[in-house]
């Protein structure tokens, strides 16, 4: 059936729009079999688009589809599921409270997995076998949400594997892992492609993209750019075509900045999460003026409660905030507001901003109740939106004036909107949580020299992020997160990313 | 394959044109298919529509009687709008219209021999506080135990039909009258002339107070909304609850306050009952109108914009009115239910349209057919 020579995957120039924007705007793409094939570009490069077309969630409203050869059209995701194409979504698509194999025959509409009663016996068997070919190990009975993000991940890869999906994408899977869990699932997606399925591995991950693929094929602004082999590549290369231009690599700033007094102490926290589970465990940190803190670990190790503890929206269960050494009331954001504590959450579009209102009024979302803006219960809206034109200006905001809704700005531009508030406020202490997460390197840039900016006029910075790289660049220590406590603390100067990568994954040592 | 393609996309923006089209649309959608209906039914639809229209706005006193079905309505509009649009969903405004009713007539009663203006004051005092103290009760459980303000809105709706028939037909309280012929039949006990509310004159036209009040409520809402703290507040929580936390805001007082204040405006809507129209408790009268459930349906044609919610107020009185009119022997009051039916179920599937498009394309063809339908 297969047709040896032809590509596993051709796309001959896929157009698709959206209200307003080209998503993709005449893509060529080709994957070949037996190979890991990167789809490389910066975040609205067409990437996850141009996977959603693959995978039949999206039509393209022009250009051609064909796998081995074959002209194919696929009206629903089963359609694609059908033709051996399978996707891992960046965001899981499991069903928390179901079993592994619950979840793996879930939507499977062959065989057994069409009978009315199904089968659990068969479908353990099976998960169990393919988990040990492919090194994906993972309980088939256990049910998902007991499951570590990784878990989870070789769930979703294994649903793939029993659909018996011949061309299998990932959407950014390394984002959630230990440098140490990328490099295991890199060895398991050469061994699938060792056995002539095709892997199309999603990123905008420089040495991800190097360390696994064999062939890039870099997007920018919708339009597919170059496709290259890794062999001949570098990531200064590749960088330059995913940007457009010559980039730098990252690399510190020498620090001539002054560390002055501890501003921000935190002292035993303890606090639950969502679900009531304890999820902080003991924290103790300290930040002094000027100083950057950085915080490593996987996403959901604690981190966000972490944020949200500090900076008041979430109660304790014990232990202590301190700033200046004056304690703060738990669970209490505008004390915290009130003390001089910033908050860059996580979630910036729906804790960050009110999505709906106006950017003025989420220039002032904070300081409203203050004398500049607002008279007795009046708010003063001609200084309100003056002082949003300012910040816009200021802050180089994309927007189409100080009325428009919040929502309609890009990632990068919202990030702008909420730094601008937060740096308005003459912070002491700095909280950003995922401060880059979906930007560009050029937004990435901006909001990385903001923070170095404060950084050097004395305030205390604790950057909370997944991303090593970004820790290590900005922080001048860094603290790792496992589980709810600190593992580790080391100088970001001299510390490797295989020594935080193992503090990470849970291994203590003495750093 | 060639399978027909219908797909609905949310805008990305509303446009504002639409804003005004759909609705109009959507009304002669719903004449055309009441006419259809008509025309099956035997009466001539052209005509029909004439009547219906001479009847809530032309004839003599039509306008005087529009006005009157449309006072209750835009204050339970009104009641309803304020709390929406920070997504909290009162559906209490029956029930807190009651209470606001049961208030001005106490008070009316307890105040007898004091002026009008001295009344008007306590009635509308009274109604307010009465129908926020129940209004309060949902927006209490919501704000502190997380419980659904929509059910234990509603749930108390029937409390309250239960205090008023208790008022009335169980006890010989306060508020029923005390005559021989109200121990055999009980009505509430009639307020005294002072406790009526004015009527202005304007041309052949009488305007309650009561509808005076509603507009200037109206007014204090748009400023209250756009112009201040409170509501900026109100906005944020209503946006995103989460945002509003995080910007350290009183998110569980607020919560209080606007159930509060929507169930002040349904009491202040049951004080207008007392003073302007009824002059008693008229425990059957008041239940058998459902003021609090149209006002939800007047509030979501308005868009929760309190100027729009006295408009559509008017024109469901209208229609309300014309109703009455044309009710015969030969023109049964179902068939005007679902003339009126008709035209609300036009006017929300129209809302629809102002918020998505819908595309439609035939699938194996290249690129869309034309963007949307209505665009």
């Amino acid at each position: 059936m297969r047709n040896e020579g032809a590509a596993a995957v051709a796309m001959h120039g896929i157009t698709k729009r959206f209200p307003g924007v080209v998503a993709n705007d005449g893509v060529d793409f080709e994957a070949s079999v037996g190979e890991v094939h990167a789809l490389l570009g910066e975040n609205g490069a067409g990437k996850s688009t141009l996977s959603n077309i693959l995978t039949g969630l999206y039509r393209a409203d022009e250009g051609e589809l064909e796998l081995y050869g074959q002209p194919v059209e696929f009206h629903s995701p089963r359609d694609a599921l059908d033709a051996g194409v399978g996707m891992v979504h960046q965001h899981f698509r499991l069903v928390e409270p179901f079993t592994v194999a619950e979840n793996v025959v879930l939507g499977d509409h062959r065989d057994i997995g069409r009978s009315f009663l199904i089968h659990p016996r068969l479908i353990e068997q099976r998960v169990v076998e393919l988990g040990e070919q492919y090194g994906l190990a993972v309980d088939p009975r256990a049910r998902i949400w007991q499951l570590s993000v990784g878990e989870q991940q070789r769930v979703e890869i294994l649903k793939a594997l029993y659909r018996e999906a011949r061309v299998l994408i990932l959407d950014e899977p390394t984002a959630v892992l230990t440098p140490q869990e990328a490099d295991a699932l890199f060895v398991t997606l050469r061994a699938m492609a060792a056995e002539g399925r095709t892997v199309i591995f999603i990123s905008h991950k420089l040495h991800d993209v190097t360390a696994v693929a064999d062939r890039v094929t870099v997007l920018r602004g919708g339009r597919s750019v170059a496709t290259v082999s890794t062999a001949d590549a570098t990531q200064q290369s590749l960088a330059a075509l995913m940007v457009g231009h010559e980039v730098e690599a990252a690399r510190r700033l020498a620090g001539d900045r002054v560390i002055g007094e501890v501003v921000l102490s935190l002292e035993g926290l303890t606090a639950a999460g969502d679900r009531g589970v304890t999820a902080l465990k003991d924290v103790s940190l300290v930040v002094r003026a000027g100083e950057v803190l950085g915080i490593a670990g996987v996403a959901g190790n604690g981190q966000r409660e972490l944020a949200e503890a500090v900076t008041g929206m979430r109660p304790l269960a014990a232990g202590t905030v301190r700033v200046d050494g004056r304690e703060l009331r738990a669970g209490d954001p505008r004390q915290a507001i009130r003390a001089g504590v910033a908050h860059v959450p996580e979630d910036r579009l729906r804790t960050g901003v009110a999505p709906s209102l106006s950017i003025a009024s989420n220039m002032v979302l904070k300081s409203y109740r203050g004398g500049a803006t607002s008279r007795g219960p009046f708010l003063r809206l001609r200084r309100i939106r003056d002082l949003a034109v300012e910040l816009i200006r200021r802050y180089d905001v994309k927007a189409p004036g100080p009325a428009a809704p919040a929502r309609q700005l890009s990632g990068g531009n919202l990030q702008k909107v909420v730094l601008a508030r937060e740096f308005s406020g003459k912070p002491k202490v700095f909280v950003a949580a995922a401060p880059t997460r979906g930007l560009d390197v050029g937004a990435i840039e901006t909001v990385h020299a903001y923070l170095r900016q404060a950084a050097a006029d004395g305030v205390a910075i604790l950057v909370i992020s997944e991303d090593l790289d970004e820790v290590l660049t900005l922080a001048d220590r860094v603290a790792v997160m496992y589980e709810g406590a600190i593992v580790g603390e080391a100088d970001a100067r001299t510390a490797t990313v295989e020594q935080v990568g193992l503090l990470m994954a849970g291994v203590r040592s003495e750093l | 394959m060639n399978r027909p393609e219908v797909r609905i996309e949310k805008r990305l923006k509303q446009r504002r044109w639409l804003m005004v089209a759909v609705p109009l649309g959507s009304l002669v959608v719903a004449h055309v298919a009441i006419a259809v209906l008509l025309a099956a039914t035997g009466h001539p639809p052209l005509e029909t529509f004439r009547q219906l229209f001479d009847a809530a706005y032309v004839a003599d006193g039509a306008l005087s009687n529009t006005l009157i079905a449309a006072t209750p309505l835009a204050f339970t509009g009104l009641a309803a709008a304020v709390a929406f649009r920070m997504r909290l969903f009162n559906i209490g405004g029956e029930g807190q219209l009651y209470f606001g009713a049961i208030g001005a007539a106490g008070i009316a009663l307890l105040l007898a021999g004091q002026s009008t203006p001295v009344l008007i004051v306590a009635m509308v005092v009274a109604g307010a506080a009465l129908g926020a103290a129940w209004g309060a009760i949902p927006g209490v459980l919501r704000a502190f135990l997380h419980t659904n303000e929509i059910i234990t809105s509603l749930m108390l709706n029937y409390v309250a039909v239960i205090v008023l028939n208790y008022l009335i037909f169980d006890t010989l309280s306060y508020w029923r009258d005390d005559s021989p012929t109200g121990q055999v039949f009980p009505q509430g006990k009639a307020l005294a002339e002072a406790a009526a509310w004015p009527l202005y004159e304007l041309g052949s036209v009488s305007i309650p107070f009561g509808f005076l009040l509603a507009a200037a409520v109206a007014a204090g809402i748009w400023v209250l909304y756009t112009r201040t703290r409170f509501g900026f507040e109100a906005q944020v929580i209503g946006d995103s609850p989460r945002a509003a936390r995080y910007a350290g805001m009183r998110t569980r007082r607020k919560i209080v306050a606007i159930m509060c204040l929507s169930g002040a405006i349904a009491g202040i809507g049951g004080a207008s009952q007392m003073g302007d129209f009824r002059h008693l408790l008229d425990a059957r009268g008041l239940q058998q109108a459902n003021y609090g459930y149209t006002g939800i349906v007047v509030a979501a044609l308005a868009r929760y914009n309190p100027f729009a919610v006295v408009l559509v107020a008017f024109l469901l009185g209208g229609l309300e009115n014309a109703g009455y009119t044309l009710q015969s022997a030969e023109f049964p009051s179902g068939l005007v239910g679902v003339m009126k039916g008709m035209i609300l179920f036009t006017m929300l599937g129209g809302e629809l349209l102002v918020q998505y498009r819908i595309t439609f394309a035939r699938a194996g063809r290249r690129g869309h057919a034309a963007p949307a339908a209505a665009s």
